[in-house]
């Protein structure tokens, strides 16, 4: 194969991997936003919490996974304490206040994230055994962890898939977005599934902050670029759809990959180009039932 | 609050205002002209969330396109002319607002917030890498505008000014308001479909208000810029535009006056915060979450603390 097919192969791996990585974020997003109704722009803060644990426990433990194994639980019960101590007061509220207090989380979190750890720039290493590069060409290569990355990625998507689709517990998560009074009557605590659900979409956005820490760097603000690529994802595959936001992901992969790549003179703008298209054809997202 | 209270508090605090400058230091008055930029700024994001019901979190994108247009309308080492490049910043603004409007005003609710959302970040993005912009630096506007003779780096010409155009923004809306297309917006924000099958163009309205406030946004930018020196992409960042919304929303929406109430004690509860510790978002962020849990009707109805918590005694 010649070089530019190998080149133009990975960027589309690149393309991929951002892709799947970018959907473990807004799927927690679009999750709580479709079952609870909830709009929550601290959702990035979640996925720099996620990066910074996997920074302080993978130099206190010396292994990825290890702190991964710790840092997990860790953000599923920082969303648990979250849901029960704010976020269940704003289920009746109007979006406007949703939105002014998860802005003002915003600034707590980023502000306790100065206290603790300081505003530099640090990296986390790459686990031993994947830190490699994949050979090609003679000067094309591609590194072992950013392969293994997207694995891991399209692993916790399949596992999503199945929770949702297949078990009792997605079947009351689903009925819960359908309709809370009916599924209550039936005997099922949705609070307790809201806050599952909560939890759920915490954990998934810190997971994708742990496990992109090593091939980006943690850095304070990380956590609102991601959110606005996020709400980005989001508005593209349609408001509260699981589906909408992995294909609106891939796309905004694609785009935002091979934009840099090929006009890099307009890479920081394709991908809300791609969304203003989006809304012209379809206000309401791909995905997306009726603009609410 | 009586209603009848009202035009003599506000007759009060214009003359407040007007007198200032004879008892207050450059400190005192740099600081009141800073909340009465924001008041600009806050108002015209009212008329979209407290009127229309267009909740926007991208209204920095117009107060930066105010902003930057002093600065590109600035000989590098001179003033530019007040009367040239003021209407050119709010004209600037109301364009982009026309532009943008067309396209986020196809949503509408939790769409509408993210999509304005992300245009503001786009208008940041673009201005952190445009190198013609300053970049990711910014740029200095290294002196203010005069206006003929009257140079408002002298004296108090630059607070006056933005006092006359605090007043004269808050007349326009005050007159927007009571006419026909006031009472249309309040009609959109309750029922829009019912609005439309009675015969009103509904898009055109929200459109309309849209442009209004974004050129009134250009106006604050285009002051904020002449009274710091300085333009950065921060100015159209979602950080400006979150802290205006919680001035809308703290003041109490859909009450003009409310919103200058909120700019006043966000921008002092800033700098008091600022002076106490540098850490001073962590307690802006947490005041910003009591005051949505406790004070659902904004600082203009603080008897809704009291209502709140004995509707909870009654639960």
């Amino acid at each position: 194969m010649s070089d530019t097919l190998i080149f133009f192969l990975i960027q589309l791996l690149n393309a991929v991997q951002y892709g799947l990585l970018l959907f473990l974020v807004a799927s927690g997003l679009t999750l709580i936003f479709g079952i609870m109704g909830i709009i929550n722009l601290a959702h990035g803060s979640f996925y720099m919490i996620g990066a910074y644990l996997a920074f302080v426990f993978a130099d206190v433990t010396g292994n990825l996974w290890l702190a991964l194994a710790i840092a997990v639980p860790l953000s599923f019960l920082l969303g648990l304490l979250l849901e029960t101590l704010l976020f269940r007061f704003l289920y009746s509220r109007d979006h406007l206040y949703q939105v002014l207090l998860t802005y003002g989380l915003i600034l707590v979190f980023e502000e306790l994230r100065g206290i603790t750890v300081g505003n530099d720039v640090h990296g986390v290493p790459v686990p031993h055994f994947l830190d490699f590069s994949i050979p090609l060409t003679a000067t094309l290569s591609y590194p072992a962890y950013r392969l293994a990355l997207s694995v891991i990625c399209l692993v916790v998507t399949a596992l999503l898939y199945l929770l949702i689709q297949k078990t009792k517990l997605g079947m009351a998560i689903r009925a819960g977005a359908f309709n809370r009074e009916m599924v209550q009557t039936l005997g099922i605590d949705i609070g307790l599934i809201y806050r599952l659900v909560f939890a759920l979409g915490v954990a998934l956005a810190a997971f994708a902050g742990m496990v992109a820490a090593p091939t980006t760097s943690v850095f304070p603000g990380m956590g609102n670029q991601v959110l606005i690529v996020c709400f980005v994802t989001v508005v593209i595959g349609g408001i509260g759809s699981i589906k909408g936001a992995f294909l609106g992901a891939l796309l905004i992969g694609l785009v935002d990959t091979f934009g840099a790549v090929y006009a890099p003179q307009f890479s920081g703008m394709l991908v809300y180009a791609l969304m203003a298209a989006v809304l012209i054809w379809r206000p309401a997202g791909l995905f997306g039932a009726t603009a609410r | 609050m009586t209603k009848q209270a009202w035009p003599i508090l506000l007759g009060l605090g214009l003359i407040v205002l007007i007198a200032l400058p004879l008892v207050a230091g450059k400190f005192g008055l740099d600081l009141a002209a800073r909340i009465m930029i924001m008041a600009i700024f806050a108002m015209s994001l009212d008329l979209l969330v407290g009127f229309a019901g267009m909740v926007s979190l991208g209204h920095a994108a117009f107060f930066g396109i105010g902003a930057y247009a002093l600065y590109l309308l600035s000989p590098q080492y001179g003033g530019a002319s007040l009367f040239l490049s003021l209407p050119a910043a709010v004209v600037a603004a109301a364009l982009a607002a026309f532009v943008i409007g067309l396209l986020v005003l196809r949503s509408s609710g939790v769409y509408f917030i993210m999509v304005t959302l992300a245009f503001g970040e786009m208008f940041y993005y673009y201005a952190n890498g445009a190198r013609w912009l300053g970049g990711s630096d910014g740029a200095y506007v290294y002196q203010r505008p005069s206006a003929g003779p009257i140079d408002l780096g002298q004296g108090h010409a630059f607070y006056y000014l933005v006092l006359i155009a605090l007043a004269a923004s808050y007349l326009l809306l005050r007159v927007i308001l009571r006419a026909p297309f006031g009472h249309a917006l309040r009609g959109i924000r309750s029922n829009d479909h019912r609005m439309r099958s009675l015969g009103f163009a509904t898009p055109h309205y929200k459109l309309l208000a849209f442009v209004i406030a974004g050129a009134l946004a250009g106006l604050a930018g285009y002051f904020d810029a002449a009274q710091f020196g300085v333009v950065n992409p921060e100015l159209f960042g979602w950080r400006l535009s979150g802290s205006v919304l919680m001035m809308v929303i703290l003041g109490g929406m859909g009450t003009i006056d409310g919103a200058i109430l909120g700019a006043a004690v966000l921008v002092l509860l800033e700098n008091f915060l600022g002076d106490l510790t540098t850490h001073w978002l962590l307690p802006m962020g947490m005041f910003i979450v009591a005051a949505v849990l406790l004070l659902p009707q904004g600082l203009i109805d603080p008897a809704s603390l009291w209502r709140t918590t004995r509707a909870r005694r009654h639960v």
